[in-house]
């Protein structure tokens, strides 16, 4: 396929080769997809991808360990604080660093918060792009609020920094945990309207059902994790297989699918909305006291060594592959990105189906180019 | 602080039980030590799946790394896909270590089975130039991980489908993620003047440092 034509038609056939964004507001960034089309069919899609690549795996070199973090923050720009959570693991693994029980339930609740909120634009937008306008504005309303309990955290709204190798860079403030609690009391009834509009609704059903339907065997092959890989009804989950900071605590199911299908993917991430729900609840109740900060050098250097360490993120597994040279920065530091992998499985998915549909599969694999092209 | 601490033990009188022990996060961290692993369940079938594959074994962390011969690569990950269970390639990255003898690249496999939940880091040395099995007829995913060790790091794959740059555009000038890349980036006029800017890489004619 040419990629420098934006369309081409072919004169022996009916088909065509249609250029698909970078700047379609469906494609979520600055996402292309090469089409080829016969009519409104696809015959094949070619992802071309890169347009938003910063060489962050280049500019970790550079950096020391806990300057990496705000460059993490920027990867996967609507989950910062899983990104955070992922990278100052990995090294704590490699360090043999403990971090304090307290330290462990505060970043597991700014994590499964991280995770609403990035659900919650997930379904705001695919809800939008499928063309049902209404549950964008009631979504972002709630993810407003997750916001604000960022920034009275931490200072930020999106690019957190909001963790540290060895622990918390603080702890809670005064009466974070009442205005926490206040609002996941709330977040159910809410949840349950923006179901009221969807998960009946017969057009949603029509654009979602059978759309973008891949097998359990396949998904394990192309390596698709998180929800996308759950969808599929595979209950795997990197908080229940590997557990980290303290999810072995915490009591909270797995929301698996059947059918593999766009459909089913909503109903899972819908679902893990409400066990996140639970997590923070747990996590709220059973507070420790204590420190928030583990004992760590003040020049964070881990011996020689590497390590991998990889968290559940809300798109799926993000991995962090730490090589270390013994100095204060590290020699290789390379992130497994979810979202990457899974825009691979894209032309399996849309192969068939019409354009409107790719519109569809292109939300229910829930990208962030800002991830894939790091 | 740490003066409070130490003159703590001998104000207090002698016949006070000793102090508990720290927690973990209290006491100076320690790191994990490297151990052979030879013996590891994981690499023990491994050999016995392909004999004479394993050249060093290594545990740190609770991880295994199998160094592999480069020779059985091929064989090696077929084995572990079809007779041992690794279902799910995790991550396949490439790492630079410019002037090493045993060759440049390490390429680093990271394979998850379902089964067990276990997983086994695949290490092999590559040197500059030569061109490794592809991993594609046998994890799928491995497609655009490949792609991108190619795009980043110049290592070529034999038998890959579209071995094409992914995150960087045709006709870019080097691979960013090479030691010897400068950090400054190089002048990107590759896509519009491929006479001066030769593509796939090599040294600039004629660039900012003059003649070259």
């Amino acid at each position: 396929m040419s990629d420098a034509q934006a369309l081409r038609v072919f004169a022996d056939s009916e088909e065509m080769e249609v250029s698909f964004g970078p700047q379609h507001p469906a494609t979520h960034g600055v996402l292309r997809v090469m089409l080829r089309l016969d009519g409104e069919k696809i015959i094949d899609a070619k992802p071309i991808i890169g347009y938003l690549h910063r060489g962050t795996e280049k500019l970790f070199e550079t950096e020391t360990y806990n300057g990496c973090i705000p460059h993490t923050d920027r990867m996967d720009y609507t989950a910062a604080a899983t990104n955070n959570q992922g990278l100052v693991g990995a090294v704590e693994r490699l360090m043999g660093v403990t971090i304090p029980p307290r330290a462990a339930y505060i970043r597991m609740m700014l994590a499964e918060l991280q995770r609403l909120a990035s659900h919650i634009i997930w379904l705001a937008t695919h809800a939008l792009d499928i063309g049902a306008v209404t549950p964008f504005f009631y979504t972002f309303e709630e993810r407003e609020k997750i916001l604000d309990l960022y920034e009275e955290y931490c200072g930020a709204r999106l690019t957190l920094n909001c963790m540290r190798v060895g622990g918390q860079p603080f702890d809670l403030p005064e009466g974070w945990t009442d205005r926490c609690r206040a609002f996941i009391d709330q977040l159910p009834a809410k949840i349950a309207d923006w179901e009221k509009l969807l998960t009946r609704n017969r057009i949603w059903k029509l654009r979602t059902v059978g759309v973008g339907v891949i097998s359990a065997a396949e998904a394990i092959d192309w390596g698709l994790t998180g929800p996308p890989l759950r969808g599929s009804g595979v209950k795997w989950d990197i908080r229940k297989v590997f557990p980290y900071d303290r999810y072995d605590e915490v009591a909270f199911d797995i929301p698996i699918g059947s059918n593999g299908d766009t459909y089913d993917r909503y109903l899972v991430r819908m679902e893990e909305m409400r066990q996140s729900i639970r997590i923070v609840h747990q996590c709220l109740d059973r507070l420790p006291a204590g420190p928030v900060m583990a004992k760590v050098p003040k020049v964070i250097k881990p011996p020689k060594g590497e390590v991998y360490f990889s968290v559940e993120a809300p798109k799926g597994e993000l991995g962090y592959y730490v090589v270390s040279d013994g100095s204060d920065k590290p020699y290789r530091l390379r992130v497994r990105p979810p979202c990457f992998i899974n825009l691979q499985a894209l032309p399996e998915l849309v192969r068939g189906h019409l354009v409107a549909d790719l519109i569809a599969v292109i939300g229910t694999l829930d990208i962030v180019l800002g991830e894939i092209d790091r | 602080m740490e003066e409070n601490e130490k003159e703590t033990p001998s104000a207090s009188s002698p016949p006070q039980a000793p102090p508990e022990p720290k927690p973990p996060w209290e006491e100076k961290p320690v790191p994990p030590v490297a151990a052979d692993a030879r013996a590891h369940a994981q690499v023990a079938e491994l050999e016995q799946a392909v004999p004479g594959v394993v050249v060093e074994a290594v545990e740190l962390a609770g991880q295994v790394t199998v160094t592999v011969a480069f020779e059985k690569l091929a064989t090696a990950c077929r084995a572990c896909k079809e007779r041992l269970g690794y279902d799910y390639l995790v991550d396949l990255t490439a790492v630079d270590w410019k002037d090493r003898p045993e060759g440049r690249f390490d390429l680093v496999y990271w394979l998850h089975r379902n089964r067990d939940e276990r997983r086994l880091r695949l290490k092999v040395y590559a040197a500059d130039g030569v061109e490794v099995p592809t991993a594609t007829g046998v994890w799928k995913t491995a497609n655009w991980m490949e792609r991108e060790a190619f795009d980043m790091f110049g290592v070529y794959f034999a038998g890959h489908p579209n071995l094409e740059r992914i995150l960087t555009w045709e006709g870019f000038n080097g691979h960013p993620l090479r030691k010897d890349f400068p950090l400054e980036g190089v002048d990107t006029g590759a896509a519009i003047y491929p006479e001066v800017y030769p593509p796939g890489g090599g040294p600039v004619k004629g660039g900012a440092e003059g003649e070259a």
